[in-house]
């Protein structure tokens, strides 16, 4: 009887642990936002990608950190781009606790002379930069040239991290 | 130009650096009796009582291609220090700046905290280096510093700690004093190794921006990069910390002069680069009274705002609080009232 007992806590255990293991397997891996070198046209990922933690984030962003921080950012992530060779851009990955905070970041930078684009929950254009919400994810994209297709560019970059978050 | 183009180039690369043509010379002259105290140590003066500050503009100063053109920043300095001084000779006009004395390192204090795009232009900090170098100060006692290596690099400087020749490195390779100082509500504060050990005389070369929190950032808040931790000064939109750090001896004392990057600019959205609210004012805002200089940064940036159709600063929820207190009779670090600054535009 006790022998009995026995297994069958055994069998639990090990149906419990599988189920674990199953979900852990099938669950998606934490977001890396940053497509690859030659994944999007034209564009080539030219920098490491480099992490803040909200207590580091004016290392990053000094002086703008306060804004993402009260709107409850987690991490931010971002790294250098190059489109065709010449045009560079930087993508930043602002990861909030709750979607509520890349809303507020989002329409707190929104600007009446921004074009409307479809990407994520919401996304905006100007010539030079993107920037879209999706879920808890801001990403803003910022190209440090202007050229007359720079604004295509990007928004088909911001559609590849888009893509992986 | 070619010449000034290999001298940007192999300073850009810490290669090759011009000789020195004479050793400082000329004393500050005497100060003017009736000044006030926070104003003794000024050496360029209208009349006593005023500060002066000296915008000089280059229309020109952005070639077609929108790249500053390298030749109109060296001239447009040369005309600004000129009218600052009062003397037409680069040499003459930055021994008329710089401390007596030989040997004396001078920091030249950059902000690339913006990132590449608004971050103080590597031209103008190689022609200041340039011309201290014709008023007798040796490459290797040239200093370009910053944060970090990243917000130099967002300049467009190399690293180089060769002291043969210009160097050019931040405070993460100087690290910062282990002892805290204060002034006001700026305590803990732990200072750049560079601006306490190293440089006698520091230039600011801050870049002329919208901050989300101070309201404008230019001469005193480029200050915030000389310490370890700025984040723990940013409550209260930076006031009184702005005041109070630029009222730390060393900070107060070596930091006498400052050439303001105003050839770009971002009037809103600041301190990061947001390409959407830049502005090329293609401005030098130079003098020696902190406040004064900030003063009429952030009048520049309400004209161009408006000029826009955006509000202020005080209706956008961000005056510049500090620059007043800055002034005030707790701080004294210069004049804040356009009737005691004496505005020279050029």
């Amino acid at each position: 009887m006790m022998f009995r007992s026995r297994v069958s806590k055994f069998a639990v255990a090990l149906i419990a642990l599988a189920a674990v293991a199953t979900f852990s397997g099938c669950k998606k891996k934490a977001a890396d936002p940053f497509p690859a070198t030659g994944s999007i046209a034209g564009w080539e990922k030219t920098g490491d990608t480099r992490t803040f933690e909200a207590k580091n984030l004016y290392q990053y962003i000094d002086g703008d950190a306060e804004q993402y921080i009260s709107a409850g950012v987690v991490t931010t992530s971002t790294a250098d781009y190059k489109f065709q060779g010449s045009l560079e851009a930087v993508v930043d990955v602002h990861t909030m606790s709750a979607p509520d905070g890349a809303r507020k970041i989002f329409e707190a930078g929104q600007t009446k002379d921004a074009t409307t684009v479809q990407l994520g929950d919401a996304g905006i254009a100007y010539a030079q930069s993107v920037v879209f919400r999706k879920g808890p994810y801001l990403v803003r994209i910022v190209a440090y040239q202007s050229t007359p297709t720079s604004q295509q560019a990007l928004i088909a970059l911001a559609h590849g991290v888009e893509a992986k978050l | 130009m070619s010449d000034r183009r290999d001298f940007l180039k192999t300073a850009l690369t810490g290669a090759v650096l011009l000789g020195s043509q004479s050793k400082l010379g000329l004393a500050a002259p005497p100060d003017v009796p009736g000044v006030p105290a926070h104003q003794d140590k000024f050496t360029h003066r209208l009349e006593p009582g005023k500060s002066k500050v000296v915008i000089a503009r280059d229309a020109a100063l952005h070639g077609s291609n929108g790249l500053l053109d390298e030749k109109h920043v060296f001239d447009l300095l040369d005309r600004a220090i000129a009218s600052y001084t009062g003397r037409d000779k680069p040499t003459d006009a930055w021994k008329r700046i710089l401390p007596p004395g030989p040997d004396k390192v001078i920091g030249l204090k950059t902000n690339g905290l913006g990132g590449k795009g608004i971050s103080s232009h590597a031209v103008l900090a190689l022609a200041i280096a340039e011309r201290l170098q014709w008023a007798g100060i040796k490459p290797g006692n040239i200093i370009i510093w910053d944060r970090n290596a990243r917000d130099l690099e967002a300049c467009g400087f190399t690293i180089n700690t060769d002291p043969s020749r210009i160097r050019c490195f931040g405070s993460d390779v100087s690290g910062y004093e282990d002892a805290p100082v204060a002034f006001g509500s700026a305590v803990n504060v732990k200072l750049s190794k560079i601006l306490t050990r190293q440089c006698d005389m520091v230039i600011g070369l801050p870049i002329l921006k919208d901050h989300s929190m101070a309201g404008v950032t230019f001469a005193m808040k480029n200050m915030y990069g000389v310490v370890q931790h700025p984040n723990e000064l940013h409550g209260g939109g930076c006031n009184p910390f702005v005041a109070d750090l630029n009222c730390i001896p060393a900070v107060r004392e070596k930091v006498r002069f400052t050439v303001g990057d105003a050839m770009t600019s971002v009037y809103d959205g600041g301190p990061g680069f947001h390409p959407e609210r830049l502005w090329q004012p293609n401005a030098l805002i130079v003098g020696e009274d902190r406040v004064a200089l900030d003063h009429t940064a952030w009048q520049m940036l309400e004209r161009k705002r408006a000029e826009v159709g955006m509000g202020t600063f005080e209706a956008a929820g961000r005056p510049p609080r500090y620059i007043a207190t800055a002034a005030d009779p707790a701080h004294k670090l210069g004049y804040n009232k356009p009737e005691h600054i004496a505005l020279v535009e050029i």
